[in-house]
């Protein structure tokens, strides 16, 4: 057979193609439920870090269901609403007008036995999307704690805002000024937010700094009902 | 079994981890040696990946390489390099998912790495599959043996840890040692690689121009 013809190579070709295909589709399907553990796994760590629980991936299930006490769905009056917050995905809904949106709030007891209201927040940052848990204290309005993290921002910039020392500035600053939600400014050295409570943005990262405090504003801001509703 | 080990079959085994090192010699695969040996855990897992995926494309390659079609030959290595490295990508998101965040784009970037292409072209294309799978490994532990140098070197300036594990005592830290931050960046990493290259190229006879 003539190995140098187009036939042969068309041929060749087509039949390598199929192969592959069907190689990588075997494997990706059977490592499926796999990777969807260790996503889920994931997640609960870093909803964990968010109450300053360091988790890792063996004991993260276990210190998930002691801490995370439960996790339910409200709508923009504040109201609660059926549904499973499992299977609420973040980045369509924040896309959503905020009276339609499900929002999820995760309650923790810490081992003090104070409660905290976990809040998930997703957005855009400059390369792709980056998200992160808001945990404020009983009072609804002080943050207890952050998680924030990232698709892809740049490196040693953008990419800080997964660190400890961005994160921890968060920390007891106040989501509501006046019984009105006000979020919380990402500020450059010497600006000053008005009316709000603020932190220092990243040098460097000005746009992923810029890109946080919009996704605090835009999604919190569907919780003010939740947040001003006093028990 | 004898003729499987020959002189010949090891020197292609050896020769890559000393005076034909893919890294420190060829200077091939320098993008991902510089990124992922911030920490020795991701080198180590990147090290096993490359040498798996080199390995077992030589493999493919050499067994094929009667049926390739001359004109579209690259296309075909490419094939099989992206297909390898896709199971490899999926296979570390299912068992070992903190070493993937951490690799993150460097295993798919795998299937750029020179020495991977280097080798299909060089030698898979021309041997036999055992002497291929030889050549394969060889010069992935070549690659390694550079990766964890740096890796370790990096680690426990950079962090003073090894593999996670703090090794400089606290009691240091106390008396005003620091980590250096510098070690973490990638420049910190080819300044290394530029003293082990210079290191072997005193010590290799072979490799000093006259």
């Amino acid at each position: 057979m003539n190995r140098q013809s187009n036939g042969y190579t068309i041929i060749y070709s087509s039949v390598m193609v199929i192969v592959v295909a069907a190689v990588l589709a075997f494997t990706a399907l059977s490592l499926k439920p796999l990777q969807d553990k260790n996503i889920e796994i994931d997640k609960k760590m870093q909803i964990l870090k968010s109450v300053h629980i360091v988790a890792t991936a063996v004991d993260a299930q276990k210190l998930y269901s002691q801490f995370i006490t439960k996790s339910y769905l409200i709508d923009a009056n504040g109201t609660e609403v059926a549904g499973n917050p499992e299977a609420i995905d973040l980045k369509i809904e924040v896309k959503k007008a905020v009276e339609k949106r499900k929002l999820i709030i995760y309650e923790c007891k810490t081992a003090d036995g104070a409660t905290k209201y976990i809040l998930p927040v997703y957005g855009a940052g400059l390369w792709g999307p980056i998200w992160g848990y808001i945990a404020v204290n009983d009072d609804k309005n002080s943050v207890f704690g952050t998680y924030f993290s990232h698709k892809s921002e740049t490196p040693g910039l953008g990419a800080e805002i997964d660190k400890e020392p961005f994160q921890k500035q968060f920390e007891s600053k106040h989501l509501l000024q006046n019984d009105k939600f006000a979020s919380i400014g990402v500020m450059k050295a010497g600006q000053t937010a008005q009316n709000q409570d603020q932190v220092d943005a990243i040098s460097g990262g000005t746009i992923t700094s810029k890109a946080v405090e919009k996704m605090l504003k835009d999604c919190l801001s569907a919780y003010e009902k939740f947040l001003t509703a006093k028990k | 079994m004898s003729n499987l080990f020959s002189k010949q079959n090891r020197a292609i085994l050896l020769g890559p981890l000393s005076s034909n090192n893919p890294v420190s010699v060829q200077v091939l695969g320098i993008c991902s040696a510089l990124a992922v040996t911030a920490k020795l855990e991701p080198a180590i897992v990147m090290s096993i990946s490359v040498t798996a995926v080199v390995a077992f494309a030589n493999v493919i390659i050499s067994l094929l390489r009667n049926t390739i079609p001359n004109r579209i030959r690259i296309i075909v290595q490419l094939v099989v390099v992206a297909a390898l490295v896709i199971i490899v990508d999926q296979v570390l998101k299912a068992f070992a998912y903190e070493a993937s965040k951490q690799l993150s784009v460097f295993v798919g970037l795998i299937i750029t790495n020179c020495i991977l292409m280097g080798r299909l072209e060089a030698f898979a294309l021309a041997n036999k599959p055992w002497e291929s799978f030889l050549d394969g490994i060889g010069n992935g532990l070549g690659y390694s043996f550079i990766l964890v140098i740096l890796g370790f070197i990096r680690e426990l300036l950079g962090t003073g840890s090894l593999y996670g594990f703090p090794i400089i005592p606290q009691s240091f830290y106390d008396m005003g040692y620091e980590n250096n931050g510098l070690v973490i960046l990638p420049p910190a990493a080819l300044i290394l690689l530029g003293c082990i290259i210079w290191v072997q190229r005193s010590m290799n006879k072979d490799l000093q121009t006259k």
